[in-house]
C-alpha cells in the first residue's frame, strides 16, 4: 500500500513539473478558452433579450464554457505527455520497473488535476473581474472548483487511454476536434429549452457535455441546484470510470512485461 | 516570361490539388470544419431570429450561410498553408524552388490549389445551407457576387497563410497562421447583425475589415445590396497587402537556399 503511494506520488510529481516547465501547456487552457468567452459574451449579448432566457448578462451564462475548454485542453495535455513517454520509450523502461499501472495513470491524472485547478481558480477569479459573482456563494465557489477538477479529471482519463490505445501524441492531438464537436453541440450557447431547431435540441439532450456545462453554470447563475450539480458528478465520475477501465485494458497490452 | 509563370503555377496547383483530393485526412477536416460551425450555429442559435431588431429574410440558416461561407474560405487559404510548410519542412520546396524557371509561379500554384480546394467546399457548404432552410433573396449576379467575394478571401488567406509558411519553413507556425485569420473573422458580426452589437465588440466589428465583406455578402443573399462596393476593395486590398507579404516571404526562403 504503502509503495504504492509512493509510485503514485512520483509519478504525479513528475506530471506536475512537466506541465510546469511547459508554459504553453499551461497558458493555452487559460488564454484560448477567455478570448472565445470574450467574443462570444460580446457577440451573443443580444440573446439575453430572448424571452426565458435565464440571465441579462451573457457573460454570466457563458462562463461555464472556459472550464470546458479547460477540460479538453487538459486531455490533450495530459495524453500528449503520456504519447511521448511511449514513443520516447520511457514506458518500456518504466515496465522494467517494480511501477504499478494503476499508480502510472493515477499519478498521471494528478498533474492534470493541478493544472485544472489553476485553470479554474483563474476562470473564478476572471468571473469576478467582469463583474460577475456566483449565485451559489463562497461555498458554491468551493463546490465549483471541485466540479471543475471532477471533470478534467474525466477528461483527462480519456487523453490517457488514447494515449495508451494508440502510443502516438498526432493521434491524440487529433482527438481535439472530435471532443469539440461534444462541445459545440451542447447547451454552450443556448439554455437547451429555447433551443429552437428540434435536431439540435435532441443532441443537446442526448449529448452528457451538456450536463457538464449546466452543472458548472448552475451554480453560477442559479445558486443551488442538486439536479444540475448531482448530473454534473455523476457524468464525470462514469466518465472517468469508463475511461479508466479501457486505460487499464490498453495498459496491460501496453506494458506487457516479458 | 509569362510562359513560365503559367507552367510553374499549374505544375504546382496541380501537384496541390492531387495532394488533397487524394489523401482523405487532408481533404476531410476542410470539409468538416464548416459544416461543423453551421450545424453548431444555424442550429443553435436559431432563435437569435426573434430578438427584437433581427430582419434578414433568408432566414438565420442565410444569416449564418454567409459567414461559415466566408470563414471556410479564409480557412481554405489557411489549411493550404499548413501543405505549404509542410513542403517546406520536408525539403520538396528546397527542389522546387531550384526547379523553377519562374518562383513566383509557386505562389500562383498554391493560389490556384487552395481555390479548387475551396469550391468543393463551398459547393458543399451551400448544398448543405439550402437542405437546412436557407432561402436565396438575391438574384444570380447578386449570387456571383457572394462567391466572387468569397474567392478574394480565400485568396487573401492563402497569400498571408503562404506568407507565414515560407519565413517560419515548419508546421510548427500553424498557430500563427490560423490565430489572427481566427480572430479577424470573429471580431465581425457572427451571430447577429452589427446593429445589434453593443459595447466593445461593436467598436471592433465596426473597425475590421472583414465586417464589411461578411455584411456585403449577407446583403446580396437577401437580394439587398449594400456596401459591396467596399467589399470588393477591402478584399482586393487584402489581396495586395498579402501579395507583397507572400513574395517577400519568399524572396526571403530563396535568400536562405
Amino acid at each position: 500500500m504503502r509503495s504504492g503511494l509512493s509510485q503514485v506520488y512520483h509519478v504525479a510529481r513528475r506530471s506536475v513539473v512537466r506541465q510546469a516547465r511547459q508554459p504553453a501547456n499551461v497558458v493555452a487552457p487559460v488564454i484560448f478558452p477567455l478570448g472565445l468567452l470574450a467574443v462570444n459574451s460580446g457577440g451573443l449579448q443580444a440573446a439575453t433579450l430572448i424571452s426565458g432566457f435565464p440571465t441579462n448578462r451573457f457573460v454570466a451564462f457563458a462562463l461555464a464554457i472556459p472550464f470546458l475548454q479547460g477540460a479538453l485542453f487538459a486531455t490533450m495535455n495530459a495524453g500528449t505527455d503520456l504519447a511521448r513517454d511511449i514513443q520516447t520509450g520511457f514506458l518500456n523502461r518504466l515496465s522494467l520497473t517494480p511501477m504499478r499501472g494503476a499508480a502510472l495513470i493515477v499519478g498521471q491524472l494528478a498533474g492534470v488535476a493541478a493544472v485544472a485547478l489553476v485553470q479554474a481558480v483563474f476562470y473564478v477569479g476572471t468571473a469576478y473581474a467582469v463583474d460577475v459573482h456566483p449565485e451559489s456563494g463562497p461555498a458554491g465557489v468551493l463546490v465549483l472548483l471541485a466540479l471543475a477538477v471532477a471533470i478534467a479529471i474525466g477528461f483527462g482519463a480519456v487523453g490517457v487511454f488514447m494515449a495508451l490505445r494508440t502510443g502516438s501524441g498526432e493521434a491524440v492531438q487529433g482527438l481535439f476536434p472530435v471532443l469539440f464537436v461534444f462541445l459545440l453541440v451542447s447547451s454552450m450557447n443556448f439554455p437547451r429549452n429555447l433551443i429552437e431547431a428540434d435536431w439540435f435540441r435532441w443532441l443537446a439532450n442526448v449529448n452528457p457535455v451538456s450536463y457538464l456545462i449546466e452543472g458548472v453554470r448552475s451554480l453560477i447563475i442559479e445558486g443551488w441546484n442538486g439536479e444540475a450539480l448531482g448530473l454534473a458528478f455523476a457524468i464525470s465520475a462514469g466518465l472517468l470510470a469508463l475511461a479508466l477501465l479501457a486505460s487499464a485494458l490498453a495498459l496491460r497490452q501496453r506494458m506487457t512485461r516479458t | 516570361m509569362i510562359r513560365d509563370f503559367r507552367n510553374v503555377a499549374f505544375a504546382v496547383g496541380w501537384r496541390t490539388i492531387h495532394n488533397v483530393f487524394h489523401n482523405p485526412s487532408l481533404l476531410f477536416p476542410g470539409l468538416a470544419f464548416p459544416l461543423i460551425n453551421f450545424a453548431a450555429f444555424a442550429g443553435g442559435l436559431s432563435r437569435l431570429r426573434h430578438v427584437p431588431g433581427f430582419d434578414y429574410a433568408p432566414g438565420y440558416s442565410g444569416f449564418q450561410f454567409c459567414f461559415v461561407l466566408l470563414q471556410s474560405a479564409a480557412f481554405g487559404g489557411v489549411f493550404t498553408g499548413f501543405g505549404i510548410a509542410r513542403d517546406f519542412e520536408y525539403g520538396f520546396a528546397r527542389r522546387l524552388l531550384l526547379s523553377a524557371t519562374r518562383r513566383s509561379g509557386i505562389i500562383a500554384g498554391y493560389a490556384i490549389g487552395a481555390l479548387v480546394r475551396y469550391l468543393l467546399t463551398a459547393a458543399v457548404v451551400t448544398g448543405v445551407a439550402i437542405g437546412a432552410g436557407m432561402r436565396i433573396k438575391g438574384n444570380g449576379i447578386d449570387l456571383v457576387g457572394v462567391y466572387t467575394l468569397a474567392v478574394l478571401v480565400n485568396v487573401a488567406f492563402l497569400l498571408w497563410a503562404c506568407g507565414v509558411a515560407m519565413r517560419f519553413q515548419s508546421v510548427q507556425a500553424g498557430p500563427i497562421m490560423q490565430t489572427p485569420v481566427f480572430l479577424i473573422l470573429f471580431f465581425a458580426p457572427v451571430y447577429v447583425p452589427l446593429d445589434l452589437l453593443r459595447g466593445w465588440i461593436h467598436s471592433l466589428a465596426v473597425a475590421n475589415p472583414l465586417t464589411r465583406l461578411i455584411e456585403a455578402v449577407r446583403s446580396l443573399l437577401a437580394g439587398h445590396p449594400a456596401e459591396v462596393g467596399a467589399a470588393y476593395g477591402v478584399g482586393f486590398a487584402l489581396i495586395a497587402l498579402f501579395a507583397l507579404w507572400a513574395l517577400a516571404a519568399l524572396r526571403s526562403a530563396e535568400a536562405r537556399g
